[in-house]
């Protein structure tokens, strides 16, 4: 009998948030046997605290490959909104009108476009179209700017969705081609025996699986050296802002301000390094809230309805990690702090490659291997 | 639906709620004013448009959000009527500019 008979399921993804749900969404649209094992309603999850925007312009400086990487899933997004809308009936509102990075003086317009201009000048970087407008053109669009704004960057590419929505149509989705999803069952330990995988679970339980997706967020650092991976990220704390819902003004997302389908406006976002406290500051809100005043006065007739904190998933150089291990072939971790926009390749891209058991040359770049050089002295 | 208690008295408050005349007593909350006045739909939601009476009457559920004096979402249970006050019930969501 081999390995794969006496497993319980083709494939055990570790991690029911963005990355793990969109993977095993993809993996189980192909026909495989998948289970999910995730934490249970109370967990580190910044996959229920985004800011759901599919962005792309800026990404990429110091890693070409990436630029590339994000492009393609902005430009199969729509694709997988609607297999999602086909399947599940939710629509997850994605919408590509472009997107706004406004500048609030002259020389944050001159550094955006001198970074934008590096961007792209890198060898092997993937080109798009983006302009650097001044204030005149972003009035036109958006008559309503405050004073302070000297002018935007603008990329046609960018867009935004609901996130929340993403997340409840994948689990639909998920469940309609019959994978399992276990809550509840935090992996505490991963063997890899007989060309398979054991997981044990809290509380002692185990589930086989022929091969394993490590998408568990912060905690895929301690688990990935089970089966001779690696993936040292850290959280960055992030404060989000939600107003009440309002008639819609505003059909681009800017930066760190949007406005929802529903109406409320999103405002953004903060970086922060907190560890794993996950409390909202004060401060933190009223300096983002401050500046989206600045771009948009109006805002400030708005009643906020909430604010959360949430961690992103933060590699030490701020790029994915997708690698496969060259100890334990079946076992592949999935890593990254866009997984609202990198949804869609994980769904249609890596999916496909973990299905067939391997990741092909042009994951390399991804790999964690590049955090082993050694430090210069 | 509602009436007064038989022994309610104050001064008459004159206002109006989506342009036509109305009266309150002194000391009546908005929510207060639009239930006395017949009115008890005061808003339809944002998202399923479904229609919405003051509830809790303190300051709790927000079911009873109307824009005063051409400010949108204020809790009508948590203003007093004012004379002259333009009281508009609310259909979906509110103008960011009002
Ligand atoms: C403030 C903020 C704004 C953001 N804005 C955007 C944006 O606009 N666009 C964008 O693309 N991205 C954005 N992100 C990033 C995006 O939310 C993350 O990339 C994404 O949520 C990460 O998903 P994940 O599945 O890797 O991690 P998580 O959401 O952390 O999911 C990991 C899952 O694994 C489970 N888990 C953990 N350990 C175990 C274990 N041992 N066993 C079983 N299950 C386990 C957890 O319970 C959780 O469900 C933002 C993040 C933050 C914090
Ligand atoms: S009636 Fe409940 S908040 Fe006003």
């Amino acid at each position: 009998m081999s390995a794969e008979q006496r497993s319980d399921y083709d494939v055990a993804v570790v991690g029911g948030g963005l990355v793990g749900s969109a993977t095993a969404w993809g993996l189980a649209r192909l026909g495989q046997k998948v289970a999910i094992l995730d934490e249970g309603d109370v967990a580190v999850r910044p996959s229920r605290g985004n800011f759901a925007l599919v962005w792309v312009q800026g990404k990429g400086l110091g890693m070409p490959e990436y630029g590339a990487w994000t492009r393609r899933s902005s430009d199969s997004w729509g694709e997988l909104a609607s297999l999602l809308r086909d399947q599940t009936g939710i629509d997850v509102c994605f919408e590509r009108p472009g997107g706004f990075m406004p500048a609030l003086s002259e020389a944050e317009l001159e550094d955006r476009a001198n970074q934008l201009k590096r961007l792209h000048n890198q060898q092997a970087m993937l080109r798009y179209d983006y302009e650097i407008m001044d204030r005149a053109a972003v009035a036109k669009e958006m008559p309503f700017i405050g004073p302070d704004v000297a002018g935007a960057s603008y990329c046609p590419l960018d867009g935004h969705c609901n996130s929340l929505k993403l997340f409840r149509a994948f689990h639909t989705g998920l469940n309609r081609f019959g994978a399992a999803y276990l809550p509840n069952r935090r992996v505490e330990s991963i063997e890899h025996r007989d060309g398979g995988f054991r997981l044990t679970t809290v509380g002692g339980g185990e589930v086989r699986a022929g091969r394993i997706v490590l998408a568990a967020g912060h905690d895929s650092a301690r688990l990935a050296p089970m089966v001779g991976l690696s993936a040292p990220v850290r959280p960055e704390r992030g404060h989000v802002i939600v107003t009440e819902k309002t008639a819609p003004f505003l059909k681009f997302p800017v930066g760190y301000i949007r406005q929802t389908d529903e109406g409320g406006v999103m405002i953004g976002d903060s970086f922060e390094d907190a560890g794993f406290d996950t409390t909202v500051r004060p401060g933190v809100t009223s300096t983002i809230a401050e500046r989206a005043v600045r771009v948009f006065p109006l805002l400030g007739k708005l009643n906020v309805v909430r604010t959360w904190a949430a961690l992103r998933v933060l590699s030490p150089d701020g790029f994915p990690i997708y690698e496969q291990s060259v100890t334990m072939p079946g076992a592949f971790v999935a890593t990254c702090h866009s997984g609202v926009t990198l949804a869609a390749n994980h769904a249609l891209a890596l999916a496909p490659h973990i299905a067939a058991g391997k990741l092909p040359e042009e994951f390399d770049v991804f790999s964690a291997r590049r955090f082993d050089v050694p430090k210069a002295a | 639906m509602f009436r007064r208690l038989h022994d309610a008295a104050g001064e008459r408050v004159p206002f109006t709620v989506d342009g036509r005349a109305a009266e309150a007593l002194a000391g009546d909350t908005v929510a207060a004013a639009l239930l006395a006045n017949g009115i008890t739909v005061c808003r339809n939601t944002p998202v399923s448009g479904a229609p919405r009476s003051p509830y809790c009457m303190m300051g709790v559920c927000f079911d009873c959000l109307v824009t005063i004096d051409d400010v949108g979402n204020r809790q009508g249970c948590q203003v007093r009527v004012a004379p002259g006050m333009r009281i508009e019930t609310q259909d979906g969501k509110r103008e960011i500019d009002r």
